[in-house]
């Protein structure tokens, strides 16, 4: 790890201003889960380190208006465990609640959470660097590709790269319609999380729509009922504590018995976190019946392209989200 | 510290009688002249850009020049000589490492010591003491809630976390919000028990 130096900011302006005057080689750190981890492994090689854990109200949770908003540096561990998170949007305290360790929670701040970088093996090879990967070194190539892959991606993948958004959080936002709050050297502005996370196409180092010298300031979540009706699912290769092979958040708005909007997104199979349109369209009008959830499910994987060892995903991601569809479905009893 | 318990008398510890045979082994194999300049088992100076950090440890005030890059795993091992809390993975997988920064469990090995600045931590060492030990500690001891004890340290900060969240009401809650840290002998069955015992005598936070 190169040497480098840290100052802690105290307000947003203070932190883009240090950022700006830092020059090459700045990054901001919150939590540090990540970027400490793979500073280490000598993939991220930051020169000057601006901590942004502390800002000044950073971490304010206010679910009392019309939308839920969780400022970026609030930790994983107090959302999670926020009461009414917890009793009126499920699938946000889940996926909050089955990511990392308590220890990982009580550290890594819900803003940084979104900026997690993917677990693929071939990425996190850096300080050895005997594998290309066009994420770590653009244009080098991706040993994923033909390579061990069971872990890979199958939905929205390159020729580039097909390296796994690896959040449980950002997929719960994006199903959930949330807007990031970002500022920066110019000013703020409002990003819908449709738009935050960049599929990989021909330059997977681009990952987020954020500028240089942003910072994640907070999400906001418009309220909705069908927050009382969801879940977060998350298949594993262990029970606890593991990435996801499959996920799914589902969250229903009910007429009776009728689905009347459906919000499904998956996670641990695609290069971004990845809303299910198809399926969500595929419920509108319909009662939840077990063949309807897995119709659903097998619409959200229609485009599915397997590599040599990932194949398994799709049947196990279509069937996560049909058990997801059918929790959501049981809340309205 | 657990590691002076057995040679009070002599006042040697066995992290001393470890380095002590390091260095032996490494001067055995360098020539003559560099023998008299054997490594010092003395924490070798920062030699990167610093910082200066001041905070408690179990309740000791504590003002240090620490690299920028260090961990505050580190920093409480080679700098302090708190070596209760171990070094597993190094990545914040194995939770070997746990120690409680304001009361909350983290990974040091994951938290920039430069990020402790002002706060108050609490490490293995001050959590009980040869003759009045933590109840914790007396439950897994009570329990065989280790083998090689490598991992206990961690295992035993992390459930003490865990009884003050409110995470122990049935034994799959203990087993969810303790699966950060990982025992290589597979004492789990006698962890979860150490743990549903000593947690009524223990104050929720």
């Amino acid at each position: 790890m190169r040497s480098l130096s840290y100052i802690r900011a105290t307000t947003v302006s203070d932190a883009t201003e240090a950022f700006a005057a830092a020059g090459e080689g700045a990054r901001y750190i919150a939590g540090g889960t990540t970027l400490y981890d793979l500073m280490k492994l000598g993939v991220e090689r930051p020169a000057h380190l601006i901590d942004i854990a502390a800002l000044a109200g950073g971490d304010r949770i206010d679910t009392s208006g019309d939308i839920l908003f969780f400022g970026a540096g609030a930790r994983m561990a107090d959302v999670a465990e926020d009461a009414v998170v917890r009793r009126d949007y499920p699938v946000l305290a889940e996926s909050l609640s089955k990511a990392a360790s308590q220890q990982l929670r009580n550290m890594a701040t819900v803003g940084g959470n979104l900026l997690q970088r993917t677990r693929c093996p071939y990425f996190r090879n850096g300080a050895i660097g005997a594998y290309p990967c066009n994420k770590r070194e653009p244009g080098s190539g991706c040993a994923a590709i033909g390579g061990l892959d069971r872990g890979q991606a199958v939905l929205g993948i390159s020729d580039a790269c097909t390296a796994v958004s690896p959040g449980d959080w950002p997929v719960a936002l994006t199903a959930m319609d949330a807007t990031i709050e970002l500022q920066g050297p110019t000013g703020t502005r409002s990003v819908p999380i449709s738009e935050f996370y960049l599929l990989p196409g021909e330059a997977p180092h681009l990952e987020f729509a954020i500028g240089r010298g942003e910072i994640v300031t907070g999400i906001s979540v418009p309220k909705t009922v069908a927050g009382r009706n969801s879940t977060y699912l998350k298949v594993r290769d262990r029970e606890s504590y593991a990435f996801a092979l499959a996920s799914a958040a589902v969250a229903l708005a009910m007429d009776g018995d009728h689905v009347r909007h459906a919000h499904i997104a998956l996670g641990g199979v695609a290069t971004r976190p990845w809303r299910a349109r198809e399926a969500e369209e595929l419920l509108v009008g319909r009662s939840i019946e077990p063949e309807m959830a897995l119709a659903a499910g097998r619409a959200a994987f229609a485009d599915a392209r397997p590599g040599a060892h990932n194949a398994f995903k799709i049947e196990l991601g279509a069937r996560t989200l049909a058990d997801a569809i059918m929790t959501a479905g049981r809340k309205m009893q | 510290m657990s590691d002076t318990n057995d040679t009070p008398f002599l006042e040697i510890t066995r992290r001393q009688v470890l380095e002590a045979g390091t260095i032996v082994s490494v001067s055995g194999l360098l020539p003559a002249a560099a023998q008299a300049q054997a490594p010092s088992p003395k924490p070798a100076p920062e030699n990167g850009a610093t910082v200066q950090v001041s905070f408690h440890v179990n309740g000791e005030k504590n003002v240090l020049e620490i690299d920028a890059r260090a961990s505050l795993l580190d920093m409480l091992r080679e700098r302090l000589g708190f070596v209760g809390a171990k070094k597993g993975c190094d990545h914040g997988q194995c939770g070997a490492c746990t120690v409680h920064i304001d009361g909350r469990r983290v990974a040091s090995c994951l938290t920039l010591a430069a990020k402790v600045d002002g706060r108050d931590l609490t490490t293995i060492e001050g959590i009980g003491s040869a003759d009045a030990l933590h109840p914790m500690q007396q439950a897994f001891i009570d329990h065989d809630a280790l083998q090689c004890g490598y991992c206990t340290p961690g295992q035993i900060m992390a459930a003490i976390a865990c009884v003050k969240e409110g995470h122990t009401s049935t034994p799959e809650e203990i087993r969810e919000y303790m699966s950060g840290n990982i025992c290589r002998c597979g004492a789990y069955v006698g962890i979860v028990a150490a743990i549903e015992q000593a947690a009524p005598q223990i104050e929720r936070s």
